[in-house]
């Protein structure tokens, strides 16, 4: 693209004098044809600590008073490891060995550090070095020979010549891998596909609301005006294997409002009992507990991403990155009075995935 | 149970106390029973008709302009019939009420009555219908079981009040407060009334007995000692991120500035 | 060190110099330190970010293998029986368990625990504003790109080592870390649900979540960290370090104390005091105490659930998607609230990856940059910096919009609007200004050369006008004011073949852009016209 280069490409660059930057195309750079003189390196100025006696002994002296304190400090450490017991539990001994512990090794630590760097900032000589930079490239002749010893190899291998043995390489070489990748699908279990697992929770027809964490039944009886129940599924406190899996679904927020606060779609008005409505307490975002229950607004908060669900109409989303309601559990009672579902979930519960529709 | 300390003081008749639970058993059923009997047994000192009589003088003087004359309520403020001696006693108790200005939620200010005039409006509202009363001693004690009433803690309360209690947001402006400081006998009585927008949590929900756990590991927060130094107000990693930036990486700056100044 | 000298030739030798001399004859290591033991290394504060970044890195991989000694990565529900009393009986993983007595029943255990936390958090930082350093200066010209690249794969690497490493107590906070990566994996198209389900082995959570990031933080991630900074690391020596114009330092040279022994002296000592800053915070501050959240339960929540804070900017694009994008089209599910977010998170990252490219190409300078350039004279590579931090802090911000609510007494919703607009307009905004803010100081660096410094002292001339008198610039000052480089638009002008193509013509725009509103540095012949005025 030289030929739309305002500027031309045999002008060094600004402020530089070196002869191989010459034929380096600087682009759209303004080049200065008379430009100010570097004025090279001003007069050394010299430390009081090179010009002092004095003050280069106590700089000595600070150097070594700090690498000292730091043995202190390690030492104070050790024995803080040890003065310091942890084992009767209390949170004040605890925090004391964490403290004093810490203090010895911070100590330790930081007078080494400051003492270095005050060594060599007053005490090591503060003449700076200057290198000379060269091409990172190299220069030409590396340049050549690296590229001969390209041809070289291809010439020797005939890897451009042999095109077959080439190219069934390739071939070969973006083959060997697939093995692997099947090997991955033991990731999961390889009996189950995640999609009807998503589909379905613990929950069925007649499974008693119970409490969480303890597995009590709850009774209609027992939710009182403005009350909000954290539910699991009756039977899941007691399940040996899966239990968070299972939590993780079934998980419900189960609340009483005023019957005639609610507003049920056509089809779904049997699904509260007396006023008293069971949600999936899963985020339709991306799966957070949604439990900030607000008894008079009846609104429900998720605390990660502040989705808002108004109970009163569905667990509709009014703020938030949700899109879809939390789905509803249908509820009614049994011949005891205790709350039990009407069926599972009639949609998949939590975030959104891919085959949902 | 232990009754012979109580920790809130008041003159009370205790026949007052019998008479209450005897109303209350009229007005509800049987299972509010249980709570009843569980918590106003507490009060042993007297909750008399003189007691009632002062609470009434000191509710037409402050809470009827919104509440109205026999706090039947009014457009300014909803009736206080049946909220029950716990209500008033967390309201008044923590400053919330006599309210300062409308706004999201009641803010927490100054107390601004006595102990003893705290317990005569709420003795004189508990007369005007059955509802939760001051709880016993024994349940805000904090003596209980402090990992059941952490893990119910986590379930129940800790989505708005944060785990450590120091307190979350709610929707448009309204906020869950931090339990920090909050004495066991209003954080009882908030959960058996549920003030502003928190859900009442009745004792087929969480027991009397459970209510004491929760209130043990609340109490176990606010007195331990943090055992990893300062806690930067339990706000987790939003706090923990503006600490390193500002004073770790702030003071390594400063570091690596004399580092390589230099030396005079 | 007389290294080549046969040892039965010298006749004393320190012992120093003897080890020197057998360890040499073993390893050839005599090319080596006089290759690089006198190298220049440029000294400037902002010249040591990176290094702090490393000597985190350093602390955390020496505090982070004291603590696999104790961990245990599994699931397996264990009974907790420790010290802290609110969790004693309390179910929960082996993972959690064992985190509970590192911090609670084993001596010291806390301690590097935190300092494992807070160097991890350092580390980060200390990359992200070595980044600014890095993009500010232009230090990522030619021949630099190749490290710009690499250092934002560690940066990426840092995050994800990060990520891992907070997963893996299993308590209530990362398990619902866990939860959102769960939902955001499930919300990709096409390969979410699957992602998910063998990641997690199964329904989240699962039994072998732990274990699996258990090996990603401990082995691959520090595994590639490690790669990648020996990388970095070489390529600095190679191109050696910039430096910014100054008196005697050049395009073609390095100037700074040697690496033995000043150097050497400056940065190890910096080692330990990073190390001991480290320790001292960890002694006396919190980090993530993990028994205030107890094990993970699907159910319960904390308020105020965030992620580390350079997960942050994450979490907050999550938070500031506006309701209702999520769609149900060909019978598929379009989860626009996730896909959206990860978009612009990665075109972002695109972006600044590709940046040292872009500017290249529009500047068409193929020349090796190193000296350092002052941020206002390249007021329009600034002023985008400035937009992209302002970007990222918009991100950032949202995550912690609930707190920002309860602590400022604002509704989350108008923090959440709030923010979304600063997503927008905070960029344009930052960027004008920034822009504005250069130019400035450019002009007025040019009043300087030309003029002299104001000097303050009034003077009345003979006319009874009164005058300042400006204190004219030595030469070395002056150098530091007039050494930089400047760059004009692009003039289109046909190919060979006599056609204007689409690249160039984007090339141009790009480059008006970038330059039309230069100002030019002083030159020779301006500064004598100025002082001729003056006399």
């Amino acid at each position: 693209m030289a030929q739309d280069e305002k500027s031309g490409t045999d002008i060094a660059a600004a402020g530089s004098s070196h002869a191989e930057h010459e034929l380096v195309n600087a682009g759209t750079a303004v080049i200065d044809p008379d430009p100010f003189e570097n004025p090279g390196f001003p007069p050394h100025r010299h430390r009081v600590t090179d010009e002092n006696p004095k003050r280069e002994k106590r700089a000595q002296r600070t150097v070594y008073t700090l690498f000292y304190l730091s043995i202190v400090g390690s030492i104070w450490a050790v024995a803080a490891y040890m003065l310091f017991p942890i084992e009767s539990g209390d949170p004040t001994d605890i925090r004391l060995n964490n403290m004093f512990f810490g203090i010895g090794c911070a100590l330790a630590l930081l007078a080494i550090g400051f003492g270095a760097v005050h060594w060599a900032k007053s005490l090591m000589s503060d003449v700076e070095q200057v290198d000379e930079r060269h091409e990172i490239g190299g220069s030409p002749e590396t340049q050549a020979a690296a590229a001969k010893v390209f041809a070289d190899a291809d010439e020797e291998s005939g890897f451009s010549r042999r095109s077959v043995i080439r190219n069934s390489l390739i071939g070969a070489l973006l083959a060997f891998p697939l093995p692997a990748v099947v090997a991955f699908r033991g990731l999961a279990p390889q009996d189950q596909i995640p999609v009807p697992l998503l589909y379905h929770t613990m929950w069925r027809k007649g499974t008693r609301l119970a409490l969480d964490p303890s597995g009590a039944p709850i009774k209609a009886s027992d939710v009182t005006m403005g009350s909000a129940f954290h539910v699991i599924p009756e039977g899941l406190a007691e399940l040996e294997h899966g239990k968070l899996e299972e939590k993780a679904k079934a998980a419900v927020l189960l609340m009483r409002l005023d019957p005639n606060d609610l507003h049920p779609s056509p089809g779904r008005e049997d699904w509260a009992y007396d006023g008293i409505v069971a949600y999936s307490k899963i985020c339709t975002h991306v799966g957070c507990p949604v439990a900030l229950y607000e008894q008079h607004t009846h609104h429900l908060l998720c605390p990660c991403h502040q989705s808002q669900f108004d109970i009163t109409h569905e667990a509709a989303v009014i703020f938030g990155p949700a899109k879809r309601p939390l789905p509803q559990l249908p509820i009614t009672v049994d011949d005891e009075g205790y709350l039990v579902a009407r069926s599972d979930f009639t949609e998949p519960v939590g975030p959104s995935f891919w085959e949902r529709h | 149970m232990n009754r012979s300390k109580p920790r809130r003081t008041g003159r009370r008749h205790p026949l007052a106390t019998v008479a209450l639970i005897a109303l209350g058993l009229v007005f509800t059923g049987g299972g509010y029973a249980a709570f009843s009997s569980s918590t106003a047994q507490a009060e042993t000192v007297a909750n008399s008709q003189q007691t009632i009589d002062e609470g009434e003088k000191l509710f037409q003087a402050n809470c009827a302009t919104c509440h109205g004359t026999g706090a039947v309520g009014t457009d300014a403020g909803p009736s206080l019939v049946g909220v029950g001696a716990a209500a008033v006693d967390f309201q008044v108790g923590t400053g919330r009420m006599p309210m300062q200005m409308s706004g999201p939620q009641a803010q927490v200010k100054p107390v601004q009555f006595t102990d003893e005039q705290t317990k005569q409006l709420a003795y004189y509202v508990a007369s005007l219908g059955p509802g939760p009363d001051i709880p016993s001693d024994h349940l805000s004690n904090g003596g209980g079981d402090a990992a059941n009433g952490a893990e119910l803690f986590r379930i129940n309360c800790a989505m708005c009040h944060n785990v450590a209690g120091a307190g979350g947001a709610l929707t448009e402006g309204k906020y869950a407060p931090p339990l920090t400081e909050t004495s066991g006998v209003h954080i009882y009585e908030a959960m058996v009334t549920g003030p502003q927008n928190m859900p009442v949590f009745n004792d087929l929900n969480i027991s009397p007995e459970d209510k004491r756990d929760i209130i043990t590991y609340l109490k176990y927060v606010q007195d331990s000692t943090p055992v990893g130094g300062f806690e930067l107000g339990s706000l987790g990693p939003v706090a923990e991120g503006l600490f390193i930036w500002i004073f770790g990486l702030g003071a390594i700056v400063a570091i690596t500035v004399w580092i390589t100044a230099k030396s005079n | 060190m007389s290294t080549a000298t046969p040892a039965t030739a010298a006749p004393k030798r320190s012992f120093t110099a003897s080890a020197a001399v057998y360890v040499n004859e073993r390893t050839s290591l005599a090319g080596f330190v006089k290759e690089l033991g006198r190298k220049a290394f440029p000294d400037h504060w902002s010249f040591l970010l990176g290094e702090v970044a490393l000597f985190s890195f350093v602390v955390v991989f020496i505090t982070g293998t004291f603590l696999t000694f104790f961990f245990q990565a599994s699931m397996v529900e264990v009974h907790y029986d420790g010290s802290y009393v609110p969790l004693k009986g309390v179910e929960m993983s082996a993972a959690m368990a064992s985190t509970l007595d590192i911090s609670f029943d084993i001596r010291g255990g806390l301690f590097i625990r935190q300092m494992h936390h807070w160097a991890a958090l350092l580390f980060v930082a200390a990359i992200g504003l070595h980044m600014l350093r890095i993009y500010f200066t232009g230090a990522f010209r030619k021949p630099r790109e190749f490290n710009w690249l690499i250092g934002w794969v560690l940066f990426v690497l840092a995050m994800a080592e990060g990520f891992t490493g907070y997963s893996l107590p299993d308590d209530l906070l990362s398990g619902n870390g866990l939860r959102i990566i769960d939902g955001l994996i499930k919300g990709l198209p096409l390969i979410g649900t699957w992602t998910s389900f063998m990641l997690f082995g199964g329904e989240f959570p699962g039994t072998v979540i732990v274990g699996r990031l258990y090996s990603l933080h401990i082995l691959l991630l520090p595994a590639l960290v490690a790669i990648m900074i020996a990388i970095h690391l070489v390529l600095v020596v190679v191109h050696k370090h910039t430096q910014y114009a100054a008196p005697g330092k050049t395009q073609n040279n390095a100037v700074g104390p040697p690496i033995l022994p000043a150097y050497a002296g400056k940065a190890g000592g910096f080692f330990f005091i990073v190390f001991g800053v480290l320790a001292l915070i960890a002694s006396f501050f919190t980090i993530n105490p993990i028994w205030n959240y107890g094990p993970y339960d699907p159910s319960p929540v904390s308020a105020g659930t965030q992620p580390d804070w350079y997960i942050g900017f994450a979490d907050g694009a999550l938070r500031l998607v506006p309701p209702g994008w999520e769609f149900v089209l060909f019978d598929r599910t379009w989860s626009f609230n996730i896909i959206a977010p990860v978009a612009v998170i990665g075109i972002f990252l695109v972006l600044a990856i590709a940046y040292p490219f872009i500017e290249a190409w529009v500047k068409g300078d193929k020349r090796e940059h190193h000296l350092a350039d002052r941020p206002r004279n390249a007021p329009t590579r600034t002023a985008i910096g400035a937009a992209g931090v302002t970007f990222y802090a918009a991100l950032w911000a949202a995550a912690s919009s609930d707190i920002i609510a309860t602590h400022f007494k604002l509704t989350m919703e108008g923090v959440i609007h709030a923010i979304q607009a600063i997503l927008i307009l905070g960029p344009f905004i930052a960027y004008f200004i920034t822009k504005r803010i250069a130019i400035g100081l450019q002009k007025k660096d040019r009043e300087i050369v030309l003029h002299g410094y104001e000097s303050g002292r009034i003077v009345k001339l003979p006319g009874g006008e009164f005058i300042e008198v400006h204190q004219p610039l030595d030469e070395y000052d002056r150098w530091r004011l007039v050494s930089q480089e400047s760059y004009e638009p692009l003039m289109l002008r046909p190919n060979a073949k006599g056609k204007i193509t689409a690249g160039m013509r984007l090339r141009a725009s790009l480059s008006r852009w970038f330059f039309e509103d230069r100002i030019a540095p002083v030159t020779k012949a301006e500064l004598e016209q100025s002082k001729h005025d003056h006399h």
